[in-house]
């Protein structure tokens, strides 16, 4: 970064005069923008130009045979609002849910692994990112195996009468697991995992050791340490890591799709379904920029609350 | 992949082994997982790549929908087709009858099997075909309804019956004439598909299921029944249960078989509505019984004995994957010499042999019957005379309608 933002040369007539020192000073000026160049490009191709084609789809009417015209149709958005707020809902709770959950599994972990792994960190590190190895589709299909109805897991929980607790939350319904919501939220809080105990990780391990013996030697109780010095300290990464995992899950459709049922749908399988199937592309385009606005909201809100914009 | 296979087993059922172990048309998991990982993309990077700005009319062709056909210098043909549906040999690397295509004709095939879903694929050639140009393929295999809606767009080419005289002789007679194409003019099938309902003997303990009644209605099969994410499949048979005909019903008819089915749903009745995934839940148990497609039955039934399937008294569902040529393909002739070639009877009879799916062609049975006798008597794979009587398609639907329908039936699947 340093060599982006270093000032010019101070503009010396005595040097710069020369014909032999121009070149070099001009180009140095202007090696930040040729750096930035291949970003931009990327950004314009790939970003800027689909939102605005998508922003202009969702603002047409017409049908597939007689094409689709920018009408201003913006009756549109409402209209998918109004017809889809239960699975805009539904997506931010078992999204929420899954994100709640990660930081609850995903924090303990990675203090862990900053503070008491010695020699084991590494391999730890491994352990968590190994999933990662094998394709989000597979590690998902893996659950359906895992909870399946005759399944230990399912047997285990239903003789623990765990399940009638789940089932009365209407989590679960009957004696079954999958093809409930507590399988989707199970399904995001896996797949998110990681996204979650890396950001963790990194901010834990940064924190100097040195101020938790000074908590200790003003008398700090570890888990007032804990609460006044380490939390705090760590918060980049509770706020990166719960951002991290809350847009992906929140957009995420296949877990709903092979975990869930009919009443787990989220936002993305209807974005998927009147994409490709109905074939209602404004609709689909509406329904992806309300979630877009719907969660930069929610993560301005967030940021601000948490008040560590520059932390991010 | 390496797998273990015991010498002593048929060469018909090596192959049913192997293809047990893939995935793909004639597979446990393709649509499922194709359609998500296709779709993936979609829902978080957004739509709008692919929708485009002020999205042309379909069907307005510009320049005319033949290219300049370069058969007789180019012998070649490129021939997309689902994944696993087409015969391979030990080393998995060749597919025999196109091998003999090409020895006979001189005509190498490119053969890619990168159709997945009909939905996706659909994506995917729409902005060439719509823009009036060449999707680089000759031959593309598609499901009814899409075939249909390619023939109403204008999107593929009309068929040379001079370079079909086999195809017009042994086309069965019961995919002679769909409302979309009738006399096949523009498309031939590649396999016929069956859909029919099929259940796990050991998940339902003895409970009778002889019909989509029985799957919508017995609280013993609470959250224990799927359905097909394929609307015509479902619908189908669902209003063939209440003793309409899917190939006249009307509006209200369709919108009475949603409500039978939403029934099913609020009840917890359905427990999902799938693509090809049922099949492991079907062989877990976790289904007990399901509307399925035959072809994966065939297969399943050979890996897990407990699996099985009735027609149902009042009739199933048909449908076809059909071989249309796209608009602007360069290599027309061969592609119809291709076409043909599947409709002589042996090498329909090893296709037949290898991938289980209804064969469309007629008198392919005594040449099965010399490879595998099992899949010659099979009624899933050549129907006899009663499962013909009870065969049903789905009508042809206009656009209109098929908007419509798909936005009800999404609704019911949940979203």
């Amino acid at each position: 970064m340093s060599t982006l933002t270093e000032a010019p040369p101070p503009l010396d007539p005595t040097v710069t005069k020369t014909p032999e020192n121009k070149p070099p000073r001009k180009r140095g000026r202007l090696t930040p923008y040729w750096l930035l160049l291949p970003g931009i490009l990327w950004l314009l191709v790939f970003f800027a130009l689909p939102m605005l084609y998508q922003a202009s789809t969702s603002v047409q009417t017409g049908s597939l045979e007689d094409g689709y015209k920018v009408t201003w149709h913006l009756a549109t958005y409402w209209d998918a609002l109004s017809e889809y707020w239960p699975q805009f809902v539904r997506s931010v709770l078992y999204a929420g849910s899954a994100t709640i959950l990660c930081l609850l599994l995903g924090y303990p972990l990675a203090y862990l692994i900053a503070f008491r792994a010695g020699r084991w960190r590494n391999l730890i590190m491994i352990l968590v990112i190994a999933p990662f190895f094998t394709s989000f589709l597979i590690r998902t299909l893996a659950w359906k195996t895992i909870l399946a109805d005759g399944g230990p897991v399912v047997g285990a929980l239903n003789s623990l009468h765990v399940l009638d607790v789940t089932s009365w939350l209407g989590m679960t319904s009957g004696d079954r697991v999958l093809a409930t919501p507590l399988a989707v939220v199970c399904g995001l809080t896996y797949n998110f995992l990681p996204f979650m105990i890396l950001p963790l990780y990194t901010s834990l391990e940064r924190i100097d050791g040195r101020l938790h013996e000074a908590a200790g030697d003003l008398y700090a109780k570890p888990f007032t340490t804990f609460r006044k010095v380490t939390f705090p300290l760590s918060m980049p990464g509770v706020v990166s890591g719960t951002l991290l995992t809350f847009i992906p899950a929140s957009g995420d459709y296949v877990n709903a799709e092979l975990l869930g049922s009919t009443d787990t749908r989220m936002i993305g399988n209807v974005i998927q379904t009147q994409f490709l199937r109905v074939l209602d592309y404004p609709t689909a385009a509406a329904l992806s920029f309300i979630l877009m606005a719907a969660i930069l909201l929610m993560v301005t809100l967030y940021i601000r609350r948490s008040g560590t914009e520059d932390l991010v | 992949m390496e797998h273990h296979e015991p010498e002593r087993l048929s060469p018909v059922q090596l192959a049913a082994m192997r293809r047990s172990f893939r995935n793909g048309r004639a597979s446990l998991t393709r649509r499922s997982l194709l359609r998500a990982s296709a779709g993936g993309a979609l829902a978080v990077g957004g739509l709008g790549a692919l929708s485009g700005c002020g999205i042309p009319a379909a069907g307005k062709t510009q320049g005319g929908t033949s290219a300049e056909d370069h058969s007789a210098k180019e012998k070649t043909v490129n021939f997309s087709n689902w994944t696993e549906y087409m015969d391979v040999d030990d080393s998995e690397k060749h597919h025999p009858t196109l091998d003999a295509f090409a020895r006979r004709t001189g005509i190498k095939v490119k053969y890619t099997e990168d159709i997945n879903d009909n939905n996706e694929f659909f994506g995917k050639i729409k902005p060439q075909l719509s823009a009036g140009q060449d999707t680089g393929r000759d031959i593309i295999v598609l499901t009814d309804w899409l075939a249909a809606r390619l023939i109403r767009l204008g999107w593929v080419q009309k068929l040379d019956p001079a370079n079909l005289p086999h195809a017009y002789t042994n086309l069965s007679a019961q995919f002679r004439n769909p409302d979309w194409d009738p006399g096949r003019a523009y498309s031939y099938p590649w396999q016929g598909i069956s859909t029919v309902i099929a259940f796990n003997k050991k998940a339902l303990d003895g409970i009778e299921v002889k019909s989509v009644s029985d799957l919508l209605d017995n609280p013993k099969l609470k959250g224990r029944v799927g359905f097909l994410s394929e609307m015509r499949d479902s619908i189908g048979m669902t209003l063939l249960d209440m003793g309409k005909d899917p190939e006249k019903f009307t509006a209200d008819d369709f919108d009475a078989a949603i409500a039978r089915i939403q029934k099913g749903v609020d009840k917890g009745q359905i427990r999902r509505f799938t693509g090809n995934d049922y099949t492991s839940d079907l062989t877990k148990g976790d289904l007990a019984a399901c509307v399925a497609w035959g072809g994966d039955i065939v297969q399943l039934k050979a890996d897990s004995p407990d699996v099985d399937f009735i027609i149902p008294d009042s009739g199933y569902m048909t449908s076809t994957d059909n071989m249309l040529i796209p608009n602007k393909a360069r290599h027309k002739t061969n592609a119809e010499r291709l076409i043909d070639y599947y409709y002589e009877p042996e090498p329909a009879a090893q296709l037949a042999a290898y991938i289980n799916y209804v064969s469309p062609v007629d008198g392919v049975k005594p040449y099965l019957a010399k490879i595998d006798k099992s899949a010659a008597d099979n009624p899933l794979i050549i129907p006899d005379k009663v499962m013909a009587a009870k065969s049903h398609s789905f009508r042809a639907l206009s656009p209109k309608e098929e908007t419509a329908y798909e936005a009800k039936f999404a609704k019911l699947t949940g979203a």
